[in-house]
């Protein structure tokens, strides 16, 4: 058995990446980690909204974090996955690079988030994870996901 | 006690008896003599007070107890019931109603009842009940109300409990004096230094039963046996000796230090009320028995009840918990999106063995899905049976004479249809009620009956449950509607005069228009028609009105049997797949590039003598191309929406089939026509068109 004292409170994240860097969402707020599949396109809503898949019965509307977050559009390819996550009543699938890793972190090594971190404005985000020679952007899922950022765009669009 | 397990069980009950006293009550209106009806309401009363008291609510006896006593009285023909009752004891239906909510709701039920027991209580005195409402006003005199009613309940408890028996003890204790033996209740104190309490107790216990039948200790035996108890206990013994014996017996075991005998003389009320209690018993399992009456609305109301309660004696149900017939009906869906994945499969596969077995567990798992579909239906008595209530109010509060016919309430809708239709049809309701039937006086100048009919319909045809609402009224006046129409510029004079009456009529629909006069609380401010018609479209049906002039109007309203699975024609457009409901659709056809017509910057067909509109999925979706070469006839999905007709220009009909509708969830809401998803057989998902949208 470990000495509690010692053990400092951590979180699990699922590491995945978005062009060069490398993210994190916490892993009760993921339900699975899918390959990608036929996804249809729901016409007349956001462009980073690409459609909706077929979760095991569950209609599930999937989200191109890179156009979420206005990075460039990249092929998706062998290593694209699909990271199903659920924030409240809402369940959404997030298109990432690649994800393949399952990291603690200790809550004491995540910093606030600067402005801008890779282009990502600072709502999006929990904050920065410093770790040996990593550093990993925290999503704040809540702000990401917000429904009410598309009301206002289909607005705009409208 | 754990009450918890109980508590929905009380909840259903209850409400079945709120519900039994409303209808009685109502009818008891019309018939005031009536002395078995008072015994029906009594009953439900008397038993509502039993469960209340068990269950530890004791606002809710309280009240029911004054209630009781109250009809008691009319039962016994020492009083008469006249409108001022009526209204005071629906009123106290309506408080228990609202105790019932918050009990349900996860309150304690408790309300404030004392201005409505100081009400009943002025009844039994004789006085005229002073005007409820007044009293919620003027403070000081409900104050003193209030004190009345803290009595009241004192008195109730003691009244009811003094000797902290239930009914069933009642009963029993009733039944014995009446076959000549005597109920004692005995006290027993056991000595300060007694050492085996436990012991002694259990000496007193044994010593006792000798003498007869031993029928309640307080605390209860176990406890006495394990010593819970401070100094005394109490023993109920039914025996035929006397007092003096008992006493005797009872000190003849040591380290005792007193006992009290008392005989227990049920006083007349409550042997009265243990009567009912007993009476009641062989009809409680079932569903209140309707009393059969004269008149011909209720005897209509009845036949409609007839059948439902006579099942419920015949066949034997038990109660399931709609959440897991909703589990069901998921896990069904999944099956019928398997069965088109496996029917697609044998297709391709070509052969025979697997595609005889693929066929024979498509025709089992329908014959499955009908199961599951009519275990989720509930007659739609649960909506109608509050409206008599409503609409008695109603007329009164409008001062009208209505007469509320209710015909086909054992008709069956899906439940979650049920759920959402109180509320159209409240509003329905209440504008025949408010615009359609006339005065008294108006109808008699009319040469109509005074007393208004309004007729509430429901029924089967084909795979809808259609429901009207139909009043002998005035009917709808075209002129005045479309004035109101042109002023707020729902329509130009040059539409106004290519208009049918019944197009006329339908613009009620439209939103922003009311043709009352006067705005009066009952049917608002012309808010109401449109938004009935929304919610029911919303549930995938229509509603369309009808009238004539002098002689009434009709809403009727047509609904889908179910909303979870509805049949579909599946349409490719390019490389996509979309889900047209088959209830929007008249009909398919193809024609070719020729038959295509420009009207006002719009492309047109001649569809069967009309002038169609098409409208191009491709393009209002914004579908990409795809390679695959197209032949260049135009295939088109007819649809309308009311009478309004549209064509919707696909690639190629792909066919008709049943879909499981899904929702698109809260991350995307409102999508522009689209109304849902369903999931394909090759796993894909297509998105269902809501064709309402398209139609201008």
């Amino acid at each position: 058995m470990l000495d509690h004292k010692d053990i400092v409170e951590e979180i699990k994240v699922i590491v995945f990446r978005l062009k060069d860097e490398e993210y994190g969402v916490e892993v009760n707020q993921v339900k699975s980690i899918e390959r990608l599949e036929h996804i249809t396109r729901v016409p007349r809503t956001p462009q980073f909204i690409k459609g909706v898949i077929n979760m095991r019965g569950i209609v599930t509307p999937i989200v191109d974090l890179r156009r979420r977050f206005g990075i460039e559009e990249a092929t998706y390819n062998e290593t694209t996955r699909v990271i199903i996550v659920a924030i409240g009543e809402i369940e959404v699938g997030l298109i990432v690079d690649s994800a393949n890793d399952v990291i603690d972190i200790p809550i004491n090594a995540i910093e606030p988030p600067p402005e801008v971190v890779g282009g990502i404005e600072a709502v999006y985000l929990r904050g920065v994870a410093k770790l040996d020679r990593r550093l990993l952007i925290l999503l704040n899922l809540n702000k990401v996901l917000n429904t009410d950022e598309i009301k206002q765009l289909e607005n705009i669009e409208a | 006690m754990e009450m918890n397990q109980y508590l929905d069980m009380f909840i259903e009950e209850s409400k079945e008896h709120i519900q039994a006293i409303n209808d009685h009550l109502l009818v008891l209106e019309n018939d005031p003599e009536n002395v078995n009806l008072i015994n029906e309401i009594f009953r439900s009363a008397h038993t509502l007070k039993g469960m209340a008291a068990t269950m530890g609510f004791e606002d809710m006896a309280a009240l029911t107890h004054e209630m009781e006593n109250v009809l008691d009285q009319a039962r016994n023909h020492k009083l008469v019931i006249d409108t001022d009752i009526m209204d005071v004891i629906f009123k106290c239906v309506d408080v228990l109603e609202t105790m019932l909510y918050s009990i349900a709701g996860g309150g304690d039920g408790k309300e404030d009842v004392s201005h409505i027991v100081a009400a009943l209580k002025a009844i039994l005195k004789g006085e005229l009940p002073v005007s409820i409402r007044q009293e919620d006003v003027s403070q000081p005199e409900s104050a003193s109300g209030k004190e009345t009613a803290a009595t009241a309940i004192a008195e109730t408890a003691e009244d009811m409990r003094p000797y902290q028996l239930d009914e069933y003890e009642f009963t029993v204790i009733e039944q014995s004096i009446e076959s000549g033996y005597h109920a004692y209740w005995i006290k027993t104190s056991v000595k300060d230094d007694c050492v085996l309490k436990a012991a002694r107790a259990y000496m007193v216990y044994d010593n006792l039963e000798s003498l007869g039948e031993i029928i309640k200790t307080t605390p209860s035996v176990e406890e006495l046996e394990e010593e819970k108890f401070e100094k005394s206990f109490e023993i109920v013994l039914i025996s035929k000796e006397t007092e003096d014996k008992i006493e005797k017996t009872v000190m003849n075991v040591s380290e005792i230090e007193a006992v009290e005998v008392r005989e227990i003389q049920p006083n007349a009320q409550h042997t009265a009320s243990v009567q009912q209690q007993e009476e009641k018993q062989p009809a409680a399992s079932v569903a209140p028995t309707k009393q059969p009456a004269a008149k011909g609305t209720k005897e209509e109301k009845t036949a409609a009840k007839a059948p439902v309660a006579k099942k419920s004696t015949t066949s034997k149900t038990i109660r399931v918990d709609i959440e897991r017939l909703d589990v069901l009906m998921n896990l069904f869906s999944e099956l019928v999106i398997d069965r088109g994945r496996l029917e697609q499969l044998a297709r391709e596969s070509g052969q025979s063995a697997l595609m005889e077995t693929v066929e024979h567990m498509s025709r089992i798992s329908g014959d499955l899905q009908n199961i599951i579909l009519t275990m989720r239906m509930v007659p739609v008595e649960q909506v109608f049976n509050r409206f008599p209530r409503m609409v008695r109010d109603l007329a009164k509060d409008l001062n009208k004479k209505i007469n509320l016919e209710i015909v086909g309430a054992d008709t069956e809708l899906d439940r979650t249809v049920i759920d959402e239709i109180g509320d159209p049809l409240v509003h329905l309701l209440r504008n025949s009620l408010d615009h359609g039937v006339e005065s008294a006086e108006e109808r008699r100048a009319a040469g109509k009956p005074e007393e208004g009919l309004v007729q509430l319909k429901a029924y089967h045809s084909g795979n809808h449950v259609f429901i009207e609402v139909r009043d002998d009224g005035k009917g709808i006046n075209r002129e005045k509607v479309l004035k109101k129409a042109l002023e707020r510029g729902i329509l130009t004079e040059q539409t106004a005069s290519s208009l049918s009456d019944k197009q006329i009529y339908e613009l009620l629909f439209a939103s922003g228009l009311s043709t009352a006069d006067q705005i009066s609380d009952v049917s608002g401010r012309g808010v109401g028609l449109d938004v009935v018609k929304t919610k029911i479209e919303s549930l995938g049906g229509s509603c369309s009105v009808d009238s004539n002039p002098g002689a009434g109007t009709t809403f009727l309203i047509q609904l889908p049997l179910t909303l979870s699975i509805i049949s579909a024609m599946l349409v490719q457009v390019e490389d996509e797949k979309f889900a047209v409901p088959l209830s929007s659709i008249i009909e398919t056809a193809v024609f070719s590039p020729d038959d295509i017509m420009h009207a006002h910057q719009q492309d047109v067909i001649d569809f069967r003598g009309r002038i169609v509109p098409l409208v191009s999925l491709k393009s209002i979706f914004n579908i990409p191309d795809s390679i695959e070469h197209k032949d260049n006839d135009i295939s088109v999905v007819i649809v309308r929406k009311g009478d309004k007709m549209a064509g919707l220009v696909v690639d190629s009909f792909i066919g008709q089939q049943e879909i499981v509708l899904k929702s698109l969830g809260k991350y995307l809401t409102n999508v522009f026509a689209i109304s849902g998803a369903t999931i394909l057989g090759d796993g894909q998902v297509a998105l269902i068109i809501d064709c309402n949208a398209l139609i201008k």
